[in-house]
């Protein structure tokens, strides 16, 4: 770890992250995948939204970006467009994809454009104190949601998965090696892919919800957390408040950037 | 430039008709802009459908985004890796596009927007005109900072207007929006540049010496520019920054910050700010006008010169900054200063600052017409009979 430290991180500390927090776990995870990719530094784009999460691109030693709430995608996209060479990585926390971000999201998906958005859902707006988001799941509380949340949550990997998203796979921070297994895979496939990794948020999260202690959220994640593999012999009610952890889904679609290379060279053959 | 606004057509063989929103998009590509994020939107949409007939055939990327607020966002992505990237909008599209158009100014990442403004607030009136975003192009993001802002009057000049706002925005690492009233984006009329020189085109500075400071104090104000993806790993953000890049909340650093890229565009007002005057060296009136008004202006400079009123026009190219002091000097003195706009006295706001006791006379229309030169001359008229009966 030690020398994928000191290459990967620029040592601009302190770091604003609560101790406990998972987003730290989350970022060594990228860190080791992107030792295993084997990517030059100069090459790899790394572009964050805005919350404790997408902090990270301020600590990572890369060509890094850190956006507006919910607009990480949109920046990422025109970069890729016009550098189809850069290996984009893109950072968004659950609120910043899901809510502001979400329509962004969709239609990065439904374009496959090749890059890999990593979502860290800690259920909660972390930033901002501990407000519910369209990942928090119904019941659980939040300073805006102080009776239990009514609003139904998404299902990341369905969300992606429905709107064209060509690699969908979810881990968590209990499972920091299948992250970063999933973090490599994901990139390594050519197309839009999307990596849920569900995280800890002991201050904003588990405080309110019976989990004070980062041990506590630790616990949850070893406790609820079931493969793809076990889910699948699981009725859906039966599987319905595990959080499933694998690969969810991988296939081959026609990928944006080399449609728009196929358009750009045939329209200067017609001319 | 130099282009009147007048002299728009030379009748030569080579003259074509051309609408305003096409002369953008041609200036835009002469300009060297290489990605187009947009949402079709009217009275600019001409401008996405050329950009996405043309663009292909050059090698460029034209895209259309889910909505405005994606389209900046990747227009900035697009510039932070080097190209130069622009969009076409409209009132409600430009509105949206206000969160990321301040980001574009803390990050010093250049931008061209094409607001070709229509009626507003709101959905207002789609295919009418209104200079209705005047103040929203200056202060539609929240914060402190500057702008740079030009208004065509003719199917010539949003040509090279266009190639200009390009050089800006490189020249000064800023966005730089394009303020075209509805009547000049569709705007027919003769275009002839054949005989012209070629416009200079500017691109971003990368040159630096020594290690790399992405957003260094220099003289300028202005830092050199390495794209990202070049081999100089840093950082850009919205958060107020060191010049290194990273967050800071250091009073000092922060309000150096703020003088800076404020000042590298206000400190530069005379470089940038563009006038044209008309009738001005024995005028006792002038008329201060910019976009579609200036051309009814033009008219009524001519009719009223004909009754033997000595009457001049100064035509603001420049929106953003507006130059407090050219203005003032150029007015010291004059019997009145008549300032017709198709909003509520948007930018008149500024020319009453500018004059101070000056008589002023502010003629606002927002019916969705333009102003006709009548109404303009009446109005000057009236004023005429009423400050105490010059003829
Ligand atoms: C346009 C806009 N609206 C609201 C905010 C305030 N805000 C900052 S971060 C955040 C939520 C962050 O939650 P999430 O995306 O889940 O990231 P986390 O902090 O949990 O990592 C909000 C609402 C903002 N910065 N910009
Ligand atoms: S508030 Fe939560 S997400 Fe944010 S740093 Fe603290 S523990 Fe992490
Ligand atoms: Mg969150």
């Amino acid at each position: 770890m030690e020398a994928v430290y000191e290459k990967y991180f620029r040592g601009n500390l302190p770091h604003i992250w609560c101790p406990g927090c998972g987003n730290g776990i989350v970022m060594s995870a990228i860190a080791r995948a992107l030792d295993k990719l084997g990517y030059p530094q100069d090459d790899v784009l790394f572009i964050s939204g805005i919350g404790c999460s997408s902090r990270m691109s301020g600590y990572m030693d890369l060509n890094t970006v850190h956006t507006a709430h919910g607009r990480a995608l949109a920046f990422a996209t025109g970069a890729k467009v016009c550098e189809p060479r850069l290996h984009v990585f893109v950072l968004m926390g659950d609120g910043d994809a899901a809510a502001i971000g979400g329509n962004h999201f969709i239609h990065a998906c439904r374009r496959n454009i090749d890059m890999t958005a990593i979502v860290i859902n800690n259920s909660i707006y972390g930033m901002t104190g501990g407000q519910f988001s369209p990942l928090t799941p119904t019941g659980k509380k939040a300073t805006t949601a102080p009776y239990g949340s009514i609003d139904r949550a998404f299902n990341l990997v369905e969300l992606s998965r429905g709107a064209g998203a060509t690699y969908v796979a979810r881990a968590d921070v209990y499972h920091a090696a299948l992250l970063t297994n999933l973090i490599v895979e994901a990139a390594q496939h050519k197309g839009f892919s999307v990596v849920e990794a569900v995280s800890t948020c002991p201050i904003s999260f588990g405080r309110y919800n019976d989990m004070p202690e980062p041990a506590d959220m630790m616990m949850w994640l070893r406790d609820n957390t079931i493969t793809v593999a076990q889910a699948a012999k699981l009725t859906d009610e039966e599987a319905a408040d595990k959080i499933i952890i694998g690969k969810h889904f991988e296939t081959e679609a026609v990928e944006y950037g080399e449609e728009m290379a196929r358009l750009l060279a045939s329209a200067k053959e017609a001319e | 430039m130099s282009e009147k606004m007048t002299n728009s057509c030379k009748g030569t063989a080579n003259v074509q008709l051309m609408q305003g929103n096409e002369a953008c998009a041609m200036g835009a590509i002469k300009a060297g802009a290489s990605f187009f994020g947009g949402y079709p939107i009217t009275p600019s949409t001409e401008i996405a459908e050329y950009i996405a007939r043309e663009f292909p055939k050059l090698g460029r990327y034209f895209m259309q985004m889910e909505d405005e607020i994606a389209s900046i966002g990747a227009m900035i992505g697009a510039s932070m890796v080097g190209h130069k990237a622009f969009t076409a909008t409209s009132g409600p599209g430009f509105s949206l596009m206000q969160e990321l158009i301040g980001y574009a100014a803390v990050a010093e990442v250049p931008l061209v927007i094409i607001n070709v403004m229509r009626f507003g607030p709101s959905t207002g009136l789609p295919t009418m005109p209104q200079s209705g975003d005047i103040m929203q192009a200056r202060w539609g993001t929240h914060g402190d900072h500057s702008i740079i802002a030009l208004s065509p009057s003719s199917v010539t000049e949003a040509y090279y207007m266009t190639i200009d706002a390009f050089n800006l925005a490189e020249k000064y690492r800023t966005p730089v929006v394009l303020l075209m009233d509805e009547k000049v984006g569709h705007l027919r009329e003769g275009f002839d540049i054949s005989n012209d020189p070629e416009p200079e085109i500017f691109d971003r500075v990368s040159a630096h010496e020594g290690k790399y400071v992405p957003f260094a104090n220099t003289e300028s104000g202005v830092p050199p520019f390495v794209a990202l993806g070049q081999g100089e790993r840093y950082h850009f953000t919205g958060l107020t920054h060191n010049e290194a890049g990273f967050y800071t909340s250091d009073a000092g650093k922060v309000s150096e910050f703020m003088q800076r890229i404020c000042g590298k565009i206000e400190d530069h007002v005379d470089e940038i700010a563009q006038f044209e005057l008309d009738a001005m060296d024995d005028a006792e009136i002038v008329i201060m006008a910019y976009g579609a008004v200036a051309r009814s202006a033009h008219e009524t400079v001519e009719s009223l010169r004909n009754a033997g009123h000595k009457v001049g026009l100064l035509r603001l190219k420049t929106i953003w900054p507006f130059h407090t002091d050219k203005v003032r000097e150029l007015c010291a003195g004059k019997k009145l200063v008549a300032m017709p706009e198709m909003n509520m006295g948007q930018l008149a706001v500024m020319a009453k600052a500018a004059l101070g006791d000056m008589p002023f006379l502010p003629i606002n229309q927002v019916d969705g017409r333009l102003i006709k030169p009548e109404t303009i001359e009446k109005a000057i008229l009236d004023k005429l009979a009423e400050m105490g009966g010059d003829r």
